[in-house]
């Protein structure tokens, strides 16, 4: 399409690939000349967004996470997608300091910190197939 | 690797990588539990000098370690964050727990009292 940069990333659900995938995004976003505090926030969220797909999604059993990342005009969309077991309650998944795994330490900030740093934030998920969070921010208003 | 976590008394100080995410983070919670398991220690403090990046992995780190040292005021200090580091403590909340202090030179500084950025 005229005017939009797309990048499409598909890779192991191995917590090893976590730095890659979200420094992958950064770099993508410079295009857009973010200052550093909006490649932090882009990054935190990616990060975020990637690891409840490891963690959650797939329960740390390796299979594949896609994100797609559009730029257009001077906005980042950031779409990260996993074929696990989905989320039943989107809404209580999405509350601060909830999560379904305390004894792993989890904090419970994963939604929070993606939607203190972007702009939009939603989630499409159905048990059993999958989970979809889409991310957007403008950059450099 | 040896260096990052260092003892002195009853203190451990672990100082954090550039990147404090989902691997780093079990890394340092299972070093810091063996140490804990091996020696008395009453104060953790966590040394963000050399690190760039955080997310809520590295709070749910934290918050576990102040846990495992019984939750007592001041058991788990945080030093020499940058300010977005500083953004992601403060946004978790875990500054209400934890101690924040902007400088290691001056531990015993409360939060807010240095520049009021924390409060």
């Amino acid at each position: 399409m005229e005017g939009t940069n797309e990048l499409v990333l598909t890779f192991d659900s191995r917590p090893c690939n976590e730095g890659m995938v979200r420094v992958a995004v950064a770099a993508f976003c410079t295009q857009l000349n973010p200052t550093l505090e909006e490649v932090s926030d882009v990054k935190t969220a990616v990060s975020e967004a990637v690891t409840n797909a490891i963690i959650h999604g797939y329960e740390g059993k390796i299979h594949k996470i896609t994100v797609r990342c559009v730029v257009e005009k001077r906005s980042l969309m950031v779409e990260v997608r996993d074929n696990g077991i989905g989320i039943s309650d989107i809404k209580k998944a999405m509350e601060p300091m909830f999560t379904t795994k305390p004894e792993q330490e989890r904090s419970g900030m994963g939604f929070t910190f993606m939607e203190a740093f972007m702009d939009e934030v939603s989630v499409e998920s159905k048990p059993g197939e999958g989970t979809v969070v889409y991310m957007r921010k403008t950059i450099g208003r | 690797m040896h260096n990052q976590f260092q003892i002195q008394g009853a203190c451990l100080t672990v100082m954090l990588p550039a990147e404090l995410d989902h691997p780093a983070a079990d890394r340092i919670r299972m070093e810091t539990d063996r140490i804990l398991g091996r020696c008395y220690i009453k104060t953790i403090v966590f040394d963000f000098q050399n690190t760039a990046f955080m997310d809520s992995s590295g709070i749910g780190m934290i918050m576990g370690r102040y846990k495992a040292l019984g939750m007592r005021t001041g058991c788990v200090r945080a030093v020499n964050m940058n300010d977005y580091v500083g953004k992601i403590l403060q946004l978790s909340g875990l500054y209400k727990v934890i101690e924040i202090c902007g400088r290691q030179e001056k531990p015993e500084t409360r939060k807010g009292e240095k520049n009021g950025r924390y409060e």
